[in-house]
């Protein structure tokens, strides 16, 4: 098994006609990914990539029987798109675009909230589960299927730790970007509570970074739900205070946000803490 | 985005929230003339985006016009944590005196997902001190960004922090200005402290404190305007320019990488083997040619500089374009500035062939490619 995308997958992309969308759905199909239907508004009977492309989501769903949908529209159309797509009746929806306005993801993540939809970034590399399916941009000759579940609040920091887990010959189960924006939708706790649940995962791998406290209750929930061993590294460390360090999100405030604070944490619920991503797999190996 | 007490002040009075008569100085002269309009008896405050401006000499109160212009002189050029005082802002003095000060403030609880505002009769403390001291005298509300602030929530902030019940309809309204200023300006941080009672019996923001969202301002275009880039080091502005997210710092191995989470961790594994690094340098999700020339350029600018590491793992970013970039700027460059290069994901093998056709060094992995960096910087 694997978590929230596998075979069955029916994914439409949103914004697929645009030039990364195009890029990275030829990748996502090299890959092996169910496309089934990309949706350009204006574009509907067009074909792109041998698909169809639609002029909204539904019409993917109603035709395709989309089930997922990949979000790779402009900033400042994707919270549309993203509220197109939980009223479309897509169960999860992951979305690419970074820079959505806070304000527009405030309104986002109440309304999917109630609407029972999940949401997986913005601002987020998307997911894989190695061998099967590929949502999003992280790089498929990277990953390789196995028991490990990785999840990141970093993209590429992300591919660098999976990079070296298959460098030395471990799998992954799903690998999972969650973004670093303020608010977004997925989070640890939710893909750590999906993990727990999934019989191919055995060991867990967390990568926070400095900002907000998404990794203490992240830590919190470990103690409490998790058996399965975990493992982690926190960016940032030589941020300094004040400013914002690439992510909206990434910012050491006060006392509050540090990766020291963040590290503790973790440890105090037995999670081994690594100083940098190739010591993750220096401590799963033992 | 940060806004200037004035600009935050300005901002509110736009909402309809009362604030002092003021204006901002850029010399003595300018302060003077403004102290005059309200015979003196003013409050001169240093204009920098730091707290903590009180206890570095850079808010004086006045009760003459000449008493002001020796205050101006004092604070303008007043060096703040680091910030330089370019202008003062001279308000008069609350009419009537200050009966009473509290605190407002409407900001985004990451946790909750939900705008939050907070309120408390501890106004002009530092609030992080207060919450932590003293959480029970702090009041909260979240807001349902479908649904807006409500009379409700301002009658429960406004009871909780005992505010006498003559001034909560006032309070009310400001509230409610202060949520409505809040949603329209994109703001994450709306801050009001301390929010007084005048000797005349009206609520007042005597000081403001605002954030606007980098992600709205092309939504936001009288901000965006508002905003002072005189400030940063000339690097960062030239960054910005070319959208790339940079910080400067102190050491000497400058760092181009793709991601801030990896951005961060380069800096981290730097330091962690011994090394300093230079900056924060992150050129984001499909960095072309150009941008990594730029970047290039933007690093080496720096004289300190003595290596500078080259990380990018390809997502949207592809490899053989960011080769590409390198060689260009190489190309265009006068530097004998030691480059240790790692690339690997999307088109890496593509890219990694344009680098050894150029002859520049490469590293495998990140431990590597940093201690190959610490080596060079060491000359």
């Amino acid at each position: 098994m694997s978590i929230l995308v596998n075979k069955d997958t029916r994914l439409v992309v949103q914004g697929m006609t645009g030039s990364q969308g195009m890029f990275h759905s030829e990748r996502m199909l090299e890959y092996g990914t169910n496309i089934v239907a990309g949706v350009t508004p204006g574009k509907g009977g067009a074909t792109a990539l041998e698909k169809p492309i639609y002029n909204t989501v539904r019409e993917a769903v109603e035709q395709e029987g989309a089930n997922t949908s990949l979000i790779y529209v402009p900033a400042r159309f994707a919270a549309d798109a993203i509220f197109e797509a939980a009223d479309a009746g897509v169960e999860f929806i992951v979305c690419i675009t970074e820079h959505i306005p806070v304000m527009d993801m405030l309104k986002v993540r109440n309304y999917i909230d109630k609407k029972g939809v999940r949401l997986l970034g913005p601002n987020c590399p998307g997911l894989i589960t190695p061998g099967e399916c590929k949502v999003g941009i992280i790089p498929g000759n990277i990953v390789t299927p196995g028991p490990i579940g990785v999840v990141s609040k970093s993209g590429t920091l992300t591919y660098e730790v999976v990079f070296a887990l298959t460098y030395r010959g471990m799998g992954q189960s799903t690998c999972v970007g969650i973004g670093g924006d303020p608010i977004n939708g997925t989070n640890f706790i939710d893909v750590l509570q999906l993990f727990e649940e999934d019989d191919q995962t055995e060991q867990i791998i967390l990568m926070g970074e400095i900002g907000g406290n998404d990794e203490e209750k992240a830590a919190a929930y470990i103690k409490d739900h998790i058996s399965k061993p975990v493992t982690a590294f926190i960016a940032g460390a030589t941020a300094p205070p004040g400013r914002t360090m690439g992510h909206a999100g990434a910012i050491v405030e006060g006392d509050s946000g540090t990766a020291e604070g963040k590290n503790e944490a973790l440890r105090a619920a037995g999670v081994k803490v690594a100083r940098h991503p190739e010591e993750i797999v220096d401590l799963i190996l033992g | 985005m940060n806004l200037y007490e004035y600009q935050a002040k300005r901002l509110f009075a736009e909402y309809g929230i009362p604030i002092p008569s003021g204006d901002v100085a850029r010399t003595p002269e300018e302060a003077m003339a403004i102290a005059e309009k309200y015979d003196g008896k003013v409050v001169v405050k240093s204009q920098v985006h730091i707290g903590g401006r009180g206890k570095a000499g850079g808010v004086k109160l006045a009760k003459t016009v000449a008493e002001a212009g020796e205050h101006a002189e004092a604070i303008i050029g007043l060096d703040i944590k680091g910030h330089i005082t370019h202008m003062v802002l001279v308000d008069q003095l609350a009419p009537g005196g200050i009966e009473k000060e509290f605190y407002l403030a409407v900001l985004i609880d990451r946790a909750e997902k939900k705008p939050m505002m907070m309120a408390s009769a501890e106004g002009g403390m530092d609030i992080e001190q207060v919450a932590h001291d003293t959480p029970e005298k702090i009041f909260k509300v979240h807001i349902d960004p479908a649904v807006g602030f409500k009379m409700h929530q301002a009658t429960y902030l406004a009871s909780g922090m005992g505010l006498d019940k003559s001034l909560w309809k006032q309070f009310g309204k400001l509230t409610s200005n202060l949520y409505n200023c809040f949603v329209s300006s994109d703001a994450s941080l709306a801050e009001i402290n301390p929010l007084v009672i005048t000797g005349e019996g009206e609520l007042m923001a005597v000081d403001g404190k605002v954030s606007i969202d980098d992600s709205a301002m092309y939504r936001q275009p009288k901000l965006a305007e508002m905003a002072d880039d005189s400030i940063a080091p000339e690097s960062e502005q030239r960054a910005k320019e070319a959208g790339l997210s940079f910080i400067q710092l102190d050491g000497n191995i400058g760092c181009m990488v793709n991601g801030a989470g990896l951005a961060m961790t380069s800096m981290d594994i730097i330091k962690l083997f011994g090394g300093e690094p230079a900056n924060f340098l992150d050129i984001g999700g499909g960095a072309n040619a150009a941008k990594v020339q730029t970047a290039l350029e933007i690093i080496l600018s720096d004289p300190k500089v003595k290596a500078v590491l080259i990380n990018i793992f390809g997502g949207i970013t592809r490899g053989d374009e960011v080769a590409k970039g390198i060689v260009g700027a190489l190309e265009k460059i006068d530097t004998d500035v030691p480059m240790i290069l790692r690339l690997a994901g999307t088109n890496a093998k593509e890219g990694l062939e344009i680098l050894a056709d150029a002859n520049l060094p490469t590293a495998e992995t990140l431990s590597d490619a940093a201690t190959k960096a610490i080596e060079a910087a060491k000359g």
